[in-house]
C-alpha cells in the first residue's frame, strides 16, 4: 500500500494517537466502517466500540465510547468522549 | 529603637514565613508541571473540534440551522460564566479575572441588557457577590478541572439556553500564555464563536457525508462544544494559577529575606551599641574606684 492516511485520536484528556496510517476501522453509530486513504468527506457520530489502527502489519486496539469521527481529504480524526488503548 | 528581644522576634517569625512561602512556592511549581501538561494535553481535541464546528459553521445556514451554533436572533439576555480558582495566595491572578468579568457585566448593564451570572470558583464568588450577587443563577466550585467537573456547568448553561432563558453566554477566564503571563479574555459560548485562525478544509469538489445526518450531528456536537470549551478555560486557569501562585510565592520569600537582612542589620547595631554602653559603663565604674 503506497498511499497513507494521517489518522488522530484525540480524546479531551489528550491525544492518544497521531500518525500515518494504512487503515482505520471504527464504530460508527450507523455501522462499523473502515477508512483507507482518499476516503471521501464523511462525518459520522461514533457509538461505543473499538477503533482499530493498521500500519505495516501492525495493529492497535484503542476502546472508545461516545464521539465523532471526521474525514477530510487532509485526513481522519476522531474526537473520542472517553479512550483508552486495549493492550 | 525596638529592643534587641522584640527585633529577634519579628526575626523568627518572618524566617518561619519565609519557610512557608518557599514551600508554597515550590508546592506551585510541581503542581504547575502537571496543569500545564493537562492543558497542553487538552489543546489538540479543543482545536479538532473548533475546525469540525468551522467546517459544519459554513454549511448551515437559514432558518434551519442550530440556536447554539447562529444563535437566537436576540442578545437581550446575557449570561456570564466567571471562572476562577478556589484559592488565593497567588498574586493578581484571580483579581484580574474579576476586574474584567466586572468591567464586561456593567457594560453589558450599561446597555441595557439582562445580565445573568454563573461563578465557578470560590474566588470568583466571593469577590463579584458584593456586586453582582443577585444575578448569580448557579455557583460552581473549580475543583480539579476534569470533564467531570466542567460538565455540570456545561449542563447548567444549555439548561437555561434550552429554556429560552438567556440569549448569549460568555465566558470570562485567564488564558495561559507562558509562567510570566496570563491574560484574562471573554470568550463567547453561544452562539459557537467560529476562530478565524480555524484551519478550513479544502474538501476538493467532494460534499461531507453525514451519518446519520448533519441536524442530529450538530445536536450533540455542540453542547460537547460548550463542555469542551468549559473544560478548557478550567484547565488554562489551573496552569495560571499555579504559574501566578509561584511568581507571588517567589516574590514574598524574596521580600521575607530582603526583609530579615535589614533586621538583621539593626539587630547588629543595637546589640552593638548595648554592649558599648555597658563597657562605657564597667569602664567608667572602674575609673571611680
Amino acid at each position: 500500500m503506497a498511499e497513507k492516511l494521517h489518522f488522530s485520536l484525540v480524546s479531551p484528556e489528550r491525544e492518544l494517537f497521531s500518525g500515518q496510517v494504512d487503515q482505520v476501522d471504527a464504530p460508527g453509530s450507523e455501522g462499523d466502517f473502515g477508512v483507507l486513504a482518499g476516503h471521501a468527506p464523511f462525518m459520522t457520530a461514533l457509538k461505543e466500540g473499538r477503533v482499530t489502527v493498521y500500519n505495516e502489519n501492525q495493529k492497535k486496539v484503542y476502546e472508545v465510547r461516545g464521539g465523532f469521527a471526521d474525514v477530510t481529504p487532509e485526513g481522519f480524526t476522531i474526537l473520542a468522549e472517553q479512550a483508552a488503548e486495549v493492550l | 529603637m525596638a529592643s534587641l528581644k522584640e527585633l529577634r522576634n519579628r526575626i523568627a517569625s518572618l524566617q518561619s514565613t519565609q519557610k512557608i512561602t518557599k514551600a508554597m512556592q515550590m508546592v506551585a511549581a510541581a503542581k504547575l508541571r502537571r496543569a500545564q501538561d493537562a492543558a497542553q494535553n487538552a489543546r489538540p481535541y479543543a482545536a479538532r473540534m473548533a475546525g469540525v464546528i468551522a467546517n459544519l459553521a459554513a454549511g448551515v445556514s437559514g432558518p434551519g440551522a442550530p440556536k447554539l451554533l447562529v444563535g437566537t436572533g436576540s442578545d437581550q439576555r446575557h449570561l456570564v460564566v466567571v471562572a476562577t480558582s478556589d484559592r488565593g495566595l497567588a498574586g493578581g491572578f484571580n483579581s484580574s479575572i474579576v476586574r474584567l468579568a466586572r468591567e464586561r457585566i456593567a457594560s453589558l448593564i450599561a446597555a441595557g441588557k439582562d445580565v445573568k451570572v454563573i461563578v465557578v470558583g470560590r474566588k470568583a464568588r466571593d469577590q463579584l457577590k458584593r456586586f453582582y450577587g443577585d444575578r448569580y443563577v448557579a455557583v460552581f466550585e473549580a475543583g480539579l478541572p476534569t470533564l467531570g467537573s466542567a460538565q455540570p456547568v456545561a449542563d447548567k448553561i444549555l439548561e437555561l439556553f434550552e429554556a429560552g432563558e438567556i440569549d448569549v453566554v460568555s465566558l470570562v477566564y485567564s488564558r495561559f500564555k507562558s509562567v510570566v503571563s496570563q491574560t484574562p479574555i471573554v470568550r463567547q459560548l453561544i452562539p459557537a464563536q467560529v476562530d478565524e485562525g480555524a484551519p478550513k478544509v479544502d474538501l476538493k469538489g467532494a460534499g461531507y457525508e453525514y451519518e446519520p445526518d448533519e441536524e442530529t450531528i450538530l445536536a450533540t456536537l455542540l453542547p460537547r462544544n460548550v463542555t469542551v470549551q468549559v473544560l478548557a478555560a478550567m484547565l488554562e486557569n489551573q496552569a495560571g494559577f499555579f504559574a501566578a501562585q509561584m511568581t507571588a510565592m517567589d516574590n514574598a520569600t524574596r521580600n521575607a529575606g530582603d526583609m530579615i537582612n535589614s533586621l538583621n542589620i539593626i539587630k547588629n547595631r543595637t546589640r552593638q551599641a548595648q554592649i558599648t554602653k555597658e563597657l562605657i559603663e564597667i569602664i567608667s565604674g572602674a575609673e571611680a574606684l
